[in-house]
């Protein structure tokens, strides 16, 4: 299964197709995976596992989301301000 | 790219805006054939010397001239379905460039490997040098490969500003907090311009696209030297 994740990270190019968002604003799509990054390192490494699945999201984020958007929300993360719930 | 006295479309350079240039054509000759129908008519009308005060109505014809049009109608509306649900076709990208909007001036990042980014000024006229164009020119264009797939990411950072590339049939608003996605191919190497489609402040007019397309084997070689001089 982690074979798989690693394989898919390894040929990364861009963040495919996501079905979950079909049309033309995308912008929940870079939300969602900037979150789901999150809390995939909080889950993963509260039960002690391997963390570098996560890395998929966050690839797909950084292609997807603004450097601005990314930097305002990691500053928000770090000082406990961030509006998401992770 | 656009030239003087220009009345029709800019060539297309992607699969798409040639589908678009066909259905404007199409529908362009449909609206020229009917127009000249109804003046001739018309001309014909007011110049005769032939009355006739007992004309009422004429079934025939006035089931002739309903069913007309709406068959019509329908010969515009296939084609023009056929390409709207095109545009919507899930294509796999293999590049994503983000634009981001601000004033006045657009900012471009490339970011599914290394964190490239950079702004894209207008030349002033003043600094052009021989052969460039007035009001086009950026000093750092963005480049993609050819014959690939790229997703375009538009946002902006102020106000709402537009990312237009006619040849490449491309316009999307750049809305702050709202990320819109448009995909396009380029199918030949070249520069390509394109200006700021919504009214954002003073410079509005002054704040240009370019887009140069290179082959693939050539685009890590930009990016690489992008990434070593930003």
């Amino acid at each position: 299964m982690s074979e798989a994740i690693n394989e898919k990270i390894k040929n990364y190019s861009t963040a495919p197709f996501d079905a979950r968002f079909p049309n033309t604003n995308q912008t929940r799509n870079c939300y969602q995976n900037y979150l789901d990054f999150h809390r995939c390192n909080k889950v993963l490494s509260a039960k002690d596992h391997d963390v570098t699945a996560c890395e998929w999201y966050k690839r797909v984020y950084k292609s997807l989301c603004p450097i601005g958007w990314v930097d305002k929300w990691d500053e928000q993360v770090e000082n406990g301000s961030f509006p998401g719930k992770i | 790219m656009a030239y003087p006295l220009q009345l029709g479309l800019q060539d297309a350079t992607s699969p798409l805006m040639e589908e678009l240039i066909q259905f404007h054509d199409h529908t362009l000759m449909i609206a020229l054939l009917l127009s000249t129908m109804v003046f001739y008519t018309i001309l014909t009308t007011v110049t005769t010397k032939l009355t006739n005060k007992n004309m009422l109505d004429s079934q025939g014809i006035e089931t002739i001239w309903t069913i007309a049009p709406a068959l019509i109608l329908i010969l515009i509306a296939m084609p023009s379905l056929r390409v709207l649900y095109m545009m919507d076709e899930v294509n796999n990208p293999h590049l994503t460039v983000k634009t981001i909007g601000h004033q006045w001036y657009w900012s471009y990042e490339y970011t599914d490997y290394k964190n490239l980014e950079f702004d894209s000024y207008m030349i002033p006229t003043q600094d052009l040098i021989p052969g460039q164009f007035r009001l086009l020119e950026t000093d750092h264009r963005m480049v993609v490969p050819t014959d690939s797939p790229v997703r375009m990411l538009i946002t902006a950072d102020d106000v709402i500003h537009s990312w237009a590339v006619p040849t490449l049939g491309e316009k999307m608003d750049a809305i702050p907090g709202r990320l819109n996605q448009t995909t396009f191919v380029v199918s030949h190497p070249g520069v390509f311009y394109g200006q700021c489609s919504e009214i954002c402040g003073a410079n509005h007019s002054f704040m240009p696209i370019s887009v140069e397309a290179i082959p693939l084997i050539h685009f890590e070689d930009w990016s690489t030297s992008m990434l070593a001089k930003i």
